[in-house]
């Protein structure tokens, strides 16, 4: 599939000499979900303020669906809709007329009905005559999301889109981020809630101190990085693991009634055959087993701890 | 161009002012009153005349300028930097716009309220002194382009002030004394003459002098010289803009 974005060798170094990217390669293809993950500082505000036109890069390129984002400007930030982290809005100017200002902003003509399709997609139409200073924190999310939809964007950044709303509107905007798929949009958004990255994403790309350390589609990144957890419960407790059994990796729950055991799914020789057959030389026995899979934030903690 | 991005910015910045009537238009206007019964009436009775101009009618063309040029700078900083200062700018920065459209849309808005302002104060001044105006076109051309020479210049107030104080320091601490001190309630002819050798470096003078000429003909510098003086600091400061674009200065850094 094409690429959308293209962001190569990009680097940015602050004034006050802090490196916050370290040439960033990235590409991102036309109508996928990419979940952009990094704990606080790694660098993914940044990245994006360079792709919207917001922070100047100190080297690199970077291309929107063919268009440079210096040479080509216009064309290129025409395609992007950003939802920023903050929520910055004109507290004293009414939603129908910051949404309208959007639009008018991007040079699109005015059209009375795609903005109202928007705010009522959006449940904002009650609103649209409210100012933006009287909105709930979550109305103002919506409005954000509004104003970056209204210019009819192929590319919608959504940075920390889920931040402090509360569950409802997180399931809202799930949907209406699928929604927007469906018609075509390429969504790429920046979270600390992995499960929205685990819900939602296509592809994972984890930063950390300002490089990208992995690119990866995500159920292929859970299949590689993910570990197995089988968790036996025992007939009888344990005081301890026994000596036997020392060369497994497992956990003895504080009751002694839990044996876990955590293996790499796709190691050779996972142990699992052996640890049984040692279970019952040993006269341990189990009344149920179960076996879970690791999620995505464990293996985004794994694989950010890794790095030096 | 993108022209509807500025006629959006532009008719935003005009609904601020409507929004903010109050502020932005009636505030002025009563200050303005207030220095005619002051200058105008208690202290002007005891001055027959200046240059064969009564003084009430004098103060005219430097009242018109001094509110000119705050109200610019203001309208201009105070544009700009409200979305800076509450993050809005970000929807600027990432739109389809130029360095030109920006500066087009927020110092036309700033100079379009300054202009309506220094309109409704010329009006306000005909309840209290006759007046006349010789040249009136010369009078709108030193009304334009001294509300868009300071509203450039408010605007990159607004982009270097990291701060509300920052905002208000250079109106505060230079403009409003140099506009008093450049010949709005006197001509500078009436000054000593080292004082007047000194205020001649002041920039104020030129305009207050130029723009008192299209009204009355009679003027302290030469109308040329305060022309080119008013292009001068105009040429000044589109170039700082220019160079704040070119570099992203406390924008896109």
């Amino acid at each position: 599939m094409p690429s959308i974005l293209s962001i190569s060798g990009v680097s940015k170094t602050y004034a006050t000499g802090f490196t916050a990217l370290k040439e960033v390669n990235l590409d991102i293809q036309r109508g996928e979900i990419f979940a952009l993950l990094g704990p606080n500082g790694a660098g993914k505000t940044t990245l994006i303020s360079i792709v919207c036109g917001i922070v100047n890069r100190s080297s690199g390129t970077v291309t929107v669906d063919g268009h440079d984002i210096n040479k080509d400007y216009r064309a290129a930030r025409g395609l992007i809709g950003l939802v920023p982290q903050e929520l910055t809005i004109d507290a004293f100017e009414s939603v129908w007329a910051t949404v309208n200002y959007s639009r008018g902003l991007f040079g699109k003509p005015a059209n009375p009905g795609f903005v109202e399709k928007v705010l009522r997609d959006l449940s904002l139409w009650d609103k649209k005559d409210a100012k933006a200073i009287t909105l709930s924190g979550g109305m103002k999310r919506r409005l954000m999301i509004a104003k970056a939809l209204s210019h009819e964007p192929r590319i919608l950044f959504l940075d920390e889109p889920t931040a402090g709303v509360d569950v409802e509107l997180r399931q809202d905007m799930w949907a209406m981020v699928r929604r927007l798929r469906e018609d075509g949009v390429t969504i790429i958004l920046t979270t600390h809630y992995i499960e929205e990255a685990e819900a939602m994403a296509d592809r994972v790309g984890v930063i950390n101190r300002g490089e990208i350390i992995l690119v990866e589609n995500k159920a292929e990144l859970m299949r590689k990085l993910g570990r197995k957890r089988l968790v036996l419960e025992l007939r009888n407790p344990l005081t301890a693991i026994p000596e036997a059994l020392s060369r497994y990796a497992l956990e003895l729950s504080p009751d002694g009634g839990q044996l876990t055991y955590t293996y790499d799914n796709q190691a050779e020789r996972p142990g699992v055959a052996s640890l049984m057959r040692d279970l019952e030389a040993g006269g341990i026995q189990f009344r149920d087993i179960d076996t879970q899979n690791s999620s995505l934030e464990e293996i985004f903690v794994n694989l950010v701890r890794r790095e030096p | 161009m993108n022209l509807r991005a500025v006629w959006a910015i532009y008719r935003m910045e005009m609904a601020r002012a409507f929004r903010t009537v109050l502020q932005s238009i009636v505030s002025p206007v009563i200050s303005t009153s207030l220095y005619f019964v002051v200058f105008g009436s208690a202290i002007g009775s005891r001055i027959t005349e200046i240059d064969g101009i009564s003084y009430g009618a004098f103060i005219v063309p430097g009242l018109i300028m001094l509110s000119l040029l705050t109200q610019s700078i203001s309208n201009a900083s105070f544009a700009i930097y409200f979305p800076k200062f509450v993050g809005s700018i970000y929807e600027l920065l990432s739109a389809p716009v130029s360095y030109l459209e920006i500066v087009i849309a927020y110092v036309g808005g700033a100079a379009t309220k300054s202009i309506l302002l220094g309109l409704i104060i010329l009006a306000t001044a005909s309840l209290f002194v006759p007046l006349t105006i010789l040249h009136p076109f010369w009078m709108l051309a030193f009304l334009v382009l001294t509300a868009v020479t300071f509203s450039l210049f408010g605007f990159i107030i607004g982009i270097w002030a990291k701060s509300f104080e920052q905002l208000q320091l250079v109106p505060l601490l230079i403009i409003t004394p140099l506009t008093f001190l450049g010949g709005s309630f006197y001509s500078i002819n009436m000054l000593p003459e080292i004082w007047r050798t000194v205020t001649l470096f002041n920039p104020v003078v030129y305009l207050i002098s130029g723009f008192r000429w299209s009204f009355y003909g009679k003027s302290d510098v030469s109308v040329g010289i305060s022309l080119g003086m008013t292009i001068v600091f105009l040429l000044i400061c589109i170039a700082i803009v220019a160079w704040i674009f070119r570099t992203g200065y406390r924008l896109r850094n």
